[in-house]
């Protein structure tokens, strides 16, 4: 079955420099081979469209239930170049929410 | 254990909440970020203009307010108010707070420096794309290299009630007192490790207590009190985040990842002045009653190098909006869009970008966004950024008219034409440790 990520999980985003990065963080911890399983980097990528123009890298944190994902040349030059409302990618995680993502329903 | 609070997770943060720490619970040590990565380039042309500014004004007054409660509950402050300027700084809290003792760390400060690091060979290419700093040399603004907590702590051996920093990590403020109470030496790195990520935790003020937290976040209380974080600290590295009885807010372990989490990179390799830690070895436990415990921690050695942040000069931008109501608001405000471009294009003005939005549609989570049918208002917002401030000028000229000249049902428009401001930019660098030589001088 199909489930909007924020199912499962929470985020929240910051930036460096033009770079952003996404936590992603399972409410319960069983959601977390959910979360390894579908929200990869690819499909983040894919997500932002033209918004991020370079690469997206993810790093995986199983003590925490969480993910956090690197998303390159992300804001426009970032800081203070940015022409963006969202110069620093405070609205990054809240894109993420809406995610579609395939689940067994034995997992939720 | 010793009680470490942040009250200010940035400058602009709730001016109560440094206020609020010291007079609703105990603690021990209150932290107060004030330095953004582009602040110091204001505060340099702040002293440029009067050689006894260039610090963070909100802060001398503070402590001013709150100097009789530091005195009588024996708490001390840790602030990187100092800016470009920690001396003056020291001066004016001395004048105002003449019971406290207030000691520097200097050093950071490497603007006066940059031609002797360079003609040494100190190339600070930009981290993020490499290019060696003389492509900039001449409009640079200000230069800091990140210090440590250990200069910190040896600002604490003085006495002093106040300790007064420039550019330090914003971690280091929160494992000075550590390293000061605790004797933490330099290669204790799991000790160190722990203090750093605990100052993480701490150091955004209240996104660690509530604050921008996406779980369950209308059911958060009494967030117009929201208490801001303090560390409970053990001498063996293990803590407690939580907030003082009675304050707003929520501490619990889905609020404590999400500031975790927050502007990190690799979490195997947090790089620090101090050392390196590892946030894949965290425990956490959620005590219940706005309160969770760490524990676990592993760190490694620090870098050879110490991060450097400098500001440089990069152009003018200007960003303008108008208002565009139903029906078929976003086919009326990208009609105008095209009006602006044309123009743009007519009178020969060459941006590097021309950036537009329509907010209430897409501008913040583009594709990502939910489509509306027919809004009932969109904004358009453009902007333009280059290296010519005339052409920047002239096109905040471009959207006004179009209140009379384009699609109908424009609005919004009465704080006139957009302001051109300056583009100063960040430029991360790296520099040998031995190069940075931090000092501490007490103020009387």
């Amino acid at each position: 079955m199909k489930i909007p990520l924020s199912r499962v999980a929470h985020t929240r985003s910051g930036d460096k420099g033009d770079l952003s990065n996404i936590g992603v963080i399972a409410h319960e911890e069983r959601h977390y081979p959910v979360l390894l399983r579908e929200v990869t980097a690819e499909r983040v990528k894919a997500r932002f469209g033209d918004l991020v123009r370079g690469r997206v890298e993810r790093y995986e944190l199983p003590n925490l239930g969480a993910l956090n994902f690197l998303l390159y040349e992300a804001l426009d030059g970032g800081g203070t170049i940015s022409l963006r409302t969202d110069a620093q990618g405070k609205t990054h995680g809240a894109a993420l929410l809406a995610m579609e993502i395939e689940v067994d329903p034995g997992e939720l | 254990m010793i009680r470490i609070a942040n009250g200010q997770g940035f400058w602009g943060d709730w001016l109560e909440a440094p206020v609020r720490l010291v007079e609703q619970g105990p603690i021990d040590y209150l932290m107060l970020d004030y330095l953004a990565e582009v602040t110091m380039s204001i505060l340099q042309k702040q002293k440029a203009a009067d050689p006894a500014l260039g610090y963070a004004r909100d802060f001398p007054p503070l402590i001013g307010r709150i100097a009789g409660r530091l005195r009588e509950r024996g708490v001390r402050v840790l602030a990187n108010a100092g800016g470009v300027n920690p001396v003056a700084c020291a001066r004016e809290v001395r004048r105002l707070a003449p019971g406290l003792k207030v000691a520097v760390v200097l050093g950071d400060d490497i603007l006066d420096s940059l031609d002797e690091l360079l003609a040494a060979g100190h190339e600070m290419r930009n981290m993020d794309t490499g290019e060696p700093l003389s492509t900039i040399r001449d409009d640079i603004q200000s230069a800091n290299a990140y210090l440590g907590a250990f200069p910190i702590a040896e600002a604490l051996a003085t006495g002093a009630d106040v300790v007064i920093t420039g550019r330090c990590t914003d971690s280091a403020l929160a494992l000075a007192p550590m390293i000061h109470e605790f004797e933490w030496k330099q290669d204790d790195f799991d000790l160190l490790a722990a203090g750093t990520i605990a100052g993480h935790v701490i150091e955004c003020g209240a996104q660690s207590t509530g604050g921008n937290s996406q779980v369950d976040w209308q059911s958060i209380p009494d967030m117009a009190n929201i208490g801001f974080p303090i560390l409970e600290m053990e001498p063996d590295g293990t803590f407690a985040v939580t907030k003082h009885a009675g304050t707003g807010g929520r501490v619990t372990a889905a609020v404590v990842k999400e500031q975790l989490l927050y502007e990190i990179g690799d979490p195997r390799r947090y790089m620090m002045a101090d050392c390196v830690s590892d946030f894949t070895t965290i425990r956490l436990h959620d005590e219940g009653h706005d309160r969770v415990r760490f524990t676990g921690i592993r760190g490694g050695p620090r870098p050879e190098t110490l991060k450097v942040s400098i500001s440089y000069h990069y152009g003018w931008k200007a960003v303008g909006t108008l208002v565009y109501t139903w029906p078929q608001a976003l086919a009326k405000a990208q009609a105008a869009d095209r009006i602006v471009r044309a123009h743009v294009d007519e009178l020969g003005l060459k941006f590097e970008k021309i950036h537009t939005e329509f907010f209430g549609v897409n501008a913040c989570l583009g594709p990502a966004a939910p489509v509306v049918a027919d809004p009932a208002e969109v904004e358009l917002r453009m902007g333009v950024r280059g290296t010519d401030r005339k052409a920047v000028d002239r096109f905040t000229r471009e959207l006004i008219p179009l209140v009379l000249n384009g699609p109908p049902g424009a609005t919004g428009y009465s704080d006139g034409r957009p302001k051109v401001r300056e583009i100063v930019a960040y430029w991360p660098a790296l520099i040998p440790r031995e190069a940075i030589r931090a000092r501490v001088e007490v103020v009387e």
